[in-house]
């Protein structure tokens, strides 16, 4: 009987489940694990890995341990894994990324009920919580991978952000290195072209609307135009396209109305930039995440739709 | 046998920090170290056995209107002593607890127990019950500050200990790790006591500052207030 859901008209039966669901997102972040490894070499699968088996394993552990029904069969704790992972700089240090995994899982998603009942993105509190708990090792950019044997002193350095920032005086990447991925980052986030891609399967899928990308991504284009701070590399670096499309289109912890996506996604922006200028971090886009994940609840309640023919609320 | 329940309680079953969720403040900010914490700890016991004791001695003579204000300038007393004391016998310390040696006068443990039980009970009773609660104090604020300057800090009183020190997590000595122990530990708190410590009928959604949002409110959180 807990499956069981009751919900207002009408009701369509198909066959996606959590799984598919989840299935889909899997095969839309495969691009960016491509990308990954051939930006930063075969690490970036390995930590991939060890994120992807620390949060399977943690889940299984909890549920076990207080004696819930056993959900790694959804694939929510793989994806998960694999998200925190794109957060990491390539050269983490396994126990860290296990130790982020693990609080994923297990603090911010099954303290507060499991899959569906927790308010914040698990994969972008972890990366929050690993920012602040090893701060020298995640904000340190390695760059070991097969291209960086052209130019390692432009690649070993900083990101765009930090570059942006005027905090070095190192040289911004070209816009086809954006492109391409071929620059300091996270392992997962650099990539513009294997994000989109994946973002479009998303889309052609129907797992995420366009709603909350759109409005995030374009909130930080004209917010940066406006300030004149080179939009397109505002754009395509940092963690902007991935938190867009995988993070800040999570279906418990953003909104489901349409209205209500779209306001998150410009406030996500608007924090993001506000961060990106003014703030301390070179980069804002999990902190503005977070933030609006709090939020989720009261626009969820501004925006909910009135039923038809239903009186005053 | 009485009389010892009357420090014991202090220990666990109501723990000034973890179960009457007093003094918070003083305890998420000092934990960071152990010897602080020991240091803020006893400086703490100090001004809670002074001013039970004479809270109790003058409850008959204080008048209840303008009782909070008596209390208040009885604590502050024994709060400039003890602080006096620190900055004469232990410079090191009194820099280390810095603005949080003086604010012992509004930690709520010191007023909650005056109004709680220094007011009703007798000299004896009271003593013991300002011994008793302040060493739960203590003892909190070792356990977190252990917890939390081992794993955040790699160093236990100040001693580096070889393999931690170069892994450290600092986040739990930062604000943050700091509510997650707080938290941790008051969950342990409950487990062990079976959840009779915190009555739960007091923490239900109604208070929280979220529960018009919440779409839990009438479905599921029902049940658990009326429980």
């Amino acid at each position: 009987m807990s499956n069981m859901t009751v919900s207002v008209s009408p009701h369509i039966k198909d066959k996606t489940s959590t799984k598919s669901i989840m299935r889909d997102v899997i095969i839309a972040l495969t691009p960016a694990l491509i990308a990954s490894v051939l930006i930063f070499g075969m690490r970036a699968l390995l930590v991939t890995a060890v994120c992807v088996a620390f949060s399977v394993g943690s889940e299984w552990a909890f549920e076990k341990i207080v004696k819930k029904p056993n959900t790694i069969g959804d694939l929510s704790a793989a994806v998960t894994g694999a998200l925190l992972a794109f957060n990491l700089p390539v050269g983490i240090p396994l126990w860290q990324a296990a130790f982020g995994s693990i609080v994923a899982i297990v603090v911010v998603k099954q303290l507060f009920g499991g899959l569906g009942q927790n308010f914040a993105n698990p994969a972008i509190t972890a990366r929050i919580v690993m920012l602040l708990a090893f701060s020298s090792t995640m904000t340190t950019w390695v760059f070991p991978g097969l291209v960086s044997s052209a130019t390692p002193d432009a690649l070993s350095g900083a990101t765009p952000l930090v570059i942006l920032k005027g905090e070095t005086s190192a040289a911004l990447p070209s816009i086809r290195d954006m492109l391409l991925g071929v620059h300091g980052g996270c392992l997962g986030e650099t990539s513009a072209i294997a994000l989109v891609a994946g973002g479009i399967y998303l889309l052609v899928r129907r797992v995420i609307s366009w709603h909350t990308p759109v409005a995030f991504i374009g909130t930080v284009f004209l917010f940066t135009l406006i300030l004149g701070e080179q939009p397109v590399y505002q754009l395509l670096s940092g963690g902007l396209l991935l938190g867009a499309i995988f993070m800040a289109t999570d279906y418990s912890t953003t909104p489901s109305t349409n209205w209500g996506r779209i306001i998150f996604g410009v406030g996500c922006g608007l924090i993001t930039v506000l961060i990106r200028v003014w703030g301390n971090y070179p980069e804002g886009v999990s902190f503005s995440i977070l933030l609006m994940n709090i939020l989720t609840p009261y626009i969820s309640k501004l925006t909910a739709k009135k039923p038809l023919g239903g009186a005053e609320v | 046998m009485k009389k010892l329940k009357l420090i014991t309680k202090g220990l666990i079953t109501e723990n000034p920090v973890l179960v009457l969720v007093l003094g918070t403040c003083p305890t998420l900010a000092i934990s960071t170290q152990t010897s602080n914490a020991i240091g803020m700890g006893l400086a703490a016991t100090a001004v809670l056995l002074g001013s039970n004791i004479a809270i109790s001695a003058l409850r008959n003579v204080i008048p209840d209107k303008v009782r909070i204000p008596c209390y208040i300038v009885l604590i502050a007393g024994f709060v400039t002593v003890v602080q006096m004391l620190v900055q004469a016998f232990a410079p090191a310390l009194n820099e280390q607890l810095g603005i949080y040696l003086p604010l012992i006068v509004v930690n709520c443990i010191i007023l909650g127990r005056a109004e709680m039980f220094a007011n009703k009970n007798t000299v004896l009773d009271s003593a013991l019950d300002g011994i008793g609660m302040g060493l739960g104090f203590t003892l909190t604020l070792f356990v977190m500050a252990t917890i939390r300057e081992v794993l955040g800090s790699g160093t236990w009183f100040g001693m580096e200990i070889p393999v931690l020190i170069d892994n450290n997590i600092s986040i739990l000595t930062m604000a943050p790790g700091g509510f997650f122990v707080f938290g941790c530990l008051i969950a342990l708190v409950n487990k062990i006591s079976k959840g009779k410590a915190i009555k739960k009928s007091d923490f239900g959604c109604t208070g929280c500052p979220s529960a018009a949002a919440c779409g839990k409110l009438n479905a599921e959180c029902g049940k658990g207030s009326e429980a």
